[in-house]
């Protein structure tokens, strides 16, 4: 128990995907200019990667490990989340309506996010079992949520300020982003 | 020939993918750390742009319009695996620490968005070449950033220590957070040639045209 507590603070905090893997920074600089945004992009996300972790991690267990094609993770790992992405929408669509005007323009941008394909990549790098990959699919999608909802709370602040024109727009925004990843670093002195 | 050197200026300059449309940032923040991580990822990205570019610039009469993201990905994955394989077996130094980051090539938003841009609507010759210029853009940016971020940290130039050994780098610019913020730096540094340039083209061909006009409007302005 204390095992899996200890990746999930690891996965949402000291390893946060943006700020110090750098997995998702498209979706982080495009989505995060509103608060609203940000938090249904963040737990669109949550959803396919919890799925996604659980799926890949069945199907490189029981599959590809048992006809010895591992090397092909990188194109399977990348069809499964594909479809995946794919089937959750017209599920969505089909049976929970509310969730999907809520979600929906998210779903598909998520198929390209590198944290989806990262955090699957990186379980079986570390040869993570079932329930592990999934807790940890699901803590590195709560950091990258965590990440998002700060980073456009300060970005809703920037639009204010007075910035210079070169700097305007989202270089200034990778700058503040800087400076949150700095923040972060400070988790890194936990030794887990 | 023309028209060639123009692709290659818009592709490397005007639409630099990293400086200009600022696509594919992840392994952008996460490899510049050495000069040789980049150009190893770079090597590695442009070749996987040249050739989905050219299969997919083949195939795109073949490829139905309702599936051709999913197509686009499932050959660029087969192209980023044959990379990687290629990069375990003769590299295994560059593999160890650029890690993760070379299958991930396959959702950099780079290869995609020149499959969907460019290949998908030319013909093959073209399109190779939009892949390799668009690739050395990529890598070119990639390489200043690392350049810098190696010199400043390190104190090094490709792995040659230019300072002995007790040289202590920032630290900090080598971690994450110097990645941010130099990138972001470096970028802002590039708009403000560009614009600046611009602008000096512009209010020459203004003088040339009217030149008591623009005095004018300058003390409007103050």
């Amino acid at each position: 128990m204390t095992k899996i507590l200890l990746l999930m603070l690891g996965a949402i905090l000291v390893e946060n995907f943006i700020f110090s893997r750098f997995m998702g920074i498209c979706p982080f600089m495009g989505v995060s200019e509103k608060p609203d945004t940000a938090i249904g992009m963040g737990f669109a996300v949550m959803f396919v990667m919890t799925l996604s972790s659980a799926a890949t991690s069945l199907v490189y267990d029981y599959l590809l490990v048992r006809y010895e094609l591992e090397f092909l993770s990188t194109i399977v790992f990348i069809v499964i989340i594909a479809s995946l992405v794919q089937f959750i929408e017209m599920f969505l669509k089909k049976l929970v309506p509310s969730l999907y005007s809520a979600l929906g323009i998210y779903l598909p941008l998520i198929t390209t996010n590198c944290a989806v394909l990262g955090a699957a990549l990186l379980n079986v790098e570390e040869g993570r079992g079932f329930v592990e990959s999934v807790v940890f699919g699901f803590a590195a999608a709560v950091g990258f949520t965590l990440a998002l909802v700060i980073f456009a709370g300060v970005r809703a602040r920037m639009k204010h300020t007075n910035t210079p024109k070169s700097f305007q727009g989202s270089l200034i925004a990778l700058i503040a982003a800087g400076l949150i990843a700095m923040a972060f670093a400070g988790f890194s002195g936990i030794s887990l | 020939m023309k028209k060639i050197l123009k692709q290659f200026s818009d592709a490397v300059v005007k639409q630099n993918p990293i400086l200009i449309q600022l696509l594919g940032m992840c392994s952008v923040l996460a490899i510049s750390t050495t000069a040789m991580n980049a150009i190893g990822m770079g090597a590695a990205v442009t070749v996987v742009l040249i050739f989905s570019n050219v299969l997919i610039s083949m195939l795109r009469k073949l490829i139905p319009n309702e599936i051709r993201i999913a197509a686009f990905i499932v050959i660029i994955s087969g192209f980023v695996t044959a990379v990687q394989l290629i990069i375990k077996a003769f590299l295994p130094s560059l593999d160890k620490s650029l890690g993760v980051f070379i299958p991930l090539i396959v959702v950099n938003c780079i290869i995609l968005a020149r499959a969907e841009a460019f290949a998908s609507k030319n013909r093959v010759l073209p399109s190779a070449l939009d892949g390799l210029f668009m690739g050395i853009g990529y890598t070119v940016a990639l390489l200043i950033l690392s350049i810098v971020r190696e010199f400043v940290g390190y104190g090094s130039f490709f792995g040659v220590k230019l300072f002995g050994n007790k040289f202590v780098g920032v630290g900090m610019l080598v971690s994450p957070p110097g990645a941010f913020i130099l990138l972001g730096i470096l970028i802002a540094a590039v708009n403000f040639v560009l614009v600046k340039s611009k602008q000096k083209k512009k209010s020459k061909a203004k003088e040339a045209e009217m030149p008591a006009e623009t005095e004018k409007e300058v003390v409007t302005n103050d």
